[in-house]
């Protein structure tokens, strides 16, 4: 195996950075260009988000099910069981509906991305469509960014809604909470911070998976192999940058609005 | 598409009608990280005329086609199509150029999760002003000039190979472009099919008057194509009449090792001296 030199190997960090910059900024600014590719949007919004719902409601419910059990058994010690709700309902909004709704969703989809752009490249689509005068940014990479955004942004919350169905059914059935109790106090804690951060999540979460997963997609080299690296990077790339954002975004709101 | 001519002489260019270039490259170099493969190369593409270009592979001649279209952007050096000098563009007024240009990819490059019906009008559709009974009319003609209309619903994984290399054919001449790129399209197909592809290319030039590059690894199709013209009457490709061999807009362009080795008809063809050349064309 040939190894890289480290000036090279920095280069093409650099290199792939700049890139991936330019593809995700392009994404954008396709908003303001003609033509805009509103049935492509819409497809592409059927996928990712109506293909996703179900993979969402049983993370969602489950998490919030599993949040309450855990949490439960240490609450009865201190005899604070009713504060189970705020519990789960704090937790889901702000952190797990929007990171484990993000983490399927660029499992799924940030995947689908890659490989589906991959092949294009290796098969020459890609180019067949710019010499067809179409520009691949804004037929391809646009809608599936802008879909993205606005599809997780509904994904989190149907997440983070079924999430609590799910802690109330664990706090009711196996714990004998009372379900009104359960709900007015999950509902009634949750603060404007809570709820701004766990809906601007969503927003970058969706705006990572699909941008990673198309800038792997159409950088996809050397055939069908090339295609199956770029899937597994596609993959790994958007989980970890998801994980990443949500610290510096969780603290730079902490910044704004200061601790609960 | 304009009317086609009806008599076998006014297929056949006149000195003055080729004269104006539709591409020219003026001294370009291209290498790929450390590899060059082309270096300095300047020819001339005159309307109406189709050059073939020859060379190993690897010789860069997929590399020309790509440069020009503006899929790929040179070291140096400077291309002009259809008038603008394509190396100065941005990739936005590229997309404008390209509609005037058509290319047939080495492998057909059809979408494959769209309808040969929807591959060919890709391009109709694009440009969201053209009503769907239009678009349908004119892909059923670029579809019936292939002679692949029954295809119209099916997908291009149904094809086979030359099938899908008609259909691009199809997609390619479907807006009626000025200038037609090939990039081998008779590439791995059969002899039968491939004669069925390079009567395609020489009706696209004799009828249609539509100037190309072609690239190809196979002489041979060159030689029928310079042989022969498309007569309108009997629908299909003749040999060219006794004396007449050259006279149809046809010119050879042969790469080796990035640089360009020979450009000119087939009578200057037969006649050159090189040793490669000769090695190559025997």
């Amino acid at each position: 195996m040939e190894l890289t030199s480290p000036t090279d190997f920095a280069k093409d960090i650099v290199q792939s950075v700049q890139d991936y910059s330019l593809l995700a900024g392009r994404s954008l600014a396709n908003l303001f260009r003609h033509p805009r590719y509103f049935a492509d949007m819409m497809q592409q919004a059927d996928l990712i988000g109506v293909g996703s719902l179900p993979i969402v409601v049983l993370t969602g419910t489950f998490t919030g099910a599993v949040l309450a059990l855990n949490s439960a058994h240490t609450l009865e010690r201190f005899g604070s069981l009713s504060l189970i709700g705020q519990l789960v309902s704090v937790g889901m909004v702000t952190e797990l509906g929007p990171v484990l709704t993000g983490l399927m969703v660029a499992g799924r989809n940030s995947s689908g991305m890659a490989s589906e752009l991959g092949s294009m490249v290796v098969t020459e689509q890609i180019d067949a469509m710019r010499a067809l005068g179409t520009d691949p940014t804004k037929k391809l990479i646009t809608p599936r960014v802008i879909s993205t955004i606005f599809m997780l942004f509904f994904l989190t919350i149907i997440s983070d809604f079924v999430g609590l169905i799910g802690g109330g059914i664990v706090s009711s059935l196996m714990f004998g909470m009372d379900w009104h109790q359960y709900w007015s106090s999950a509902w009634q804690t949750l603060k404007f911070q809570d709820v701004f951060t766990g809906l601007l999540k969503p927003v970058l979460f969706g705006f990572i998976i699909a941008t990673v997963g198309c800038y792997y997609g159409i950088s996809a080299r050397g055939g069908t192999q090339g295609v199956g690296r770029a899937t597994t990077q596609a993959v790994v790339a958007s989980s970890v940058l998801i994980i990443a954002v949500d610290f510096f975004a969780t603290r730079l709101i902490l910044s704004i609005f200061g601790y609960r | 598409m304009a009317a086609p001519p009806t008599a076998v002489e006014n297929r056949l260019r006149t000195t003055e009608q080729i004269q104006s270039p539709v591409i020219a490259f003026e001294d370009v170099s291209i290498a790929f990280e450390a590899n060059s493969v082309l270096e300095d190369i300047s020819f001339h593409l005159n309307r109406g005329e189709t050059k073939a270009i020859f060379g190993i592979a690897g010789s860069g001649k997929s590399t020309i086609l790509k440069l020009a279209m503006g899929l790929v952007k040179p070291d140096s050096g400077r291309i002009d199509v259809l008038g603008n000098d394509i190396t100065q563009m941005r990739e936005e007024d590229l997309f404008e150029l390209r509609r005037q240009i058509g290319m047939v990819f080495q492998e057909s490059a059809l979408f494959d999760s769209l309808t040969v019906r929807e591959n060919v009008a890709f391009r109709l559709m694009e440009e969201h002003q053209i009503s769907e009974e239009e678009i349908e009319r004119r892909v059923r003609e670029s579809l019936r000039f292939v002679e692949l209309e029954r295809t119209v619903d099916m997908f291009p994984s149904e094809l086979s190979g030359g099938m899908r290399r008609r259909v691009a054919i199809a997609r390619a001449i479907v807006t009626r472009p000025e200038i037609l790129l090939y990039d081998s399209p008779t590439g791995g197909l059969d002899p039968v099919t491939s004669t069925t592809i390079i009567e395609l290319i020489v009706k696209q030039r004799d009828v249609y008057k539509t100037s190309s590059l072609l690239v190809s690894h196979r002489l041979q199709d060159a030689f029928v194509m310079a042989s022969h013209y498309f007569d309108r009457d009997k629908g299909r490709m003749l040999p060219l009449p006794p004396g007449a061999r050259g006279d149809v807009p046809m010119t050879f362009l042969i790469l080796r090792q990035g640089k360009i080795i020979f450009d000119g008809d087939i009578h200057e063809l037969a006649h050159s001296k090189d040793e490669y050349i000769r090695e190559y064309i025997s």
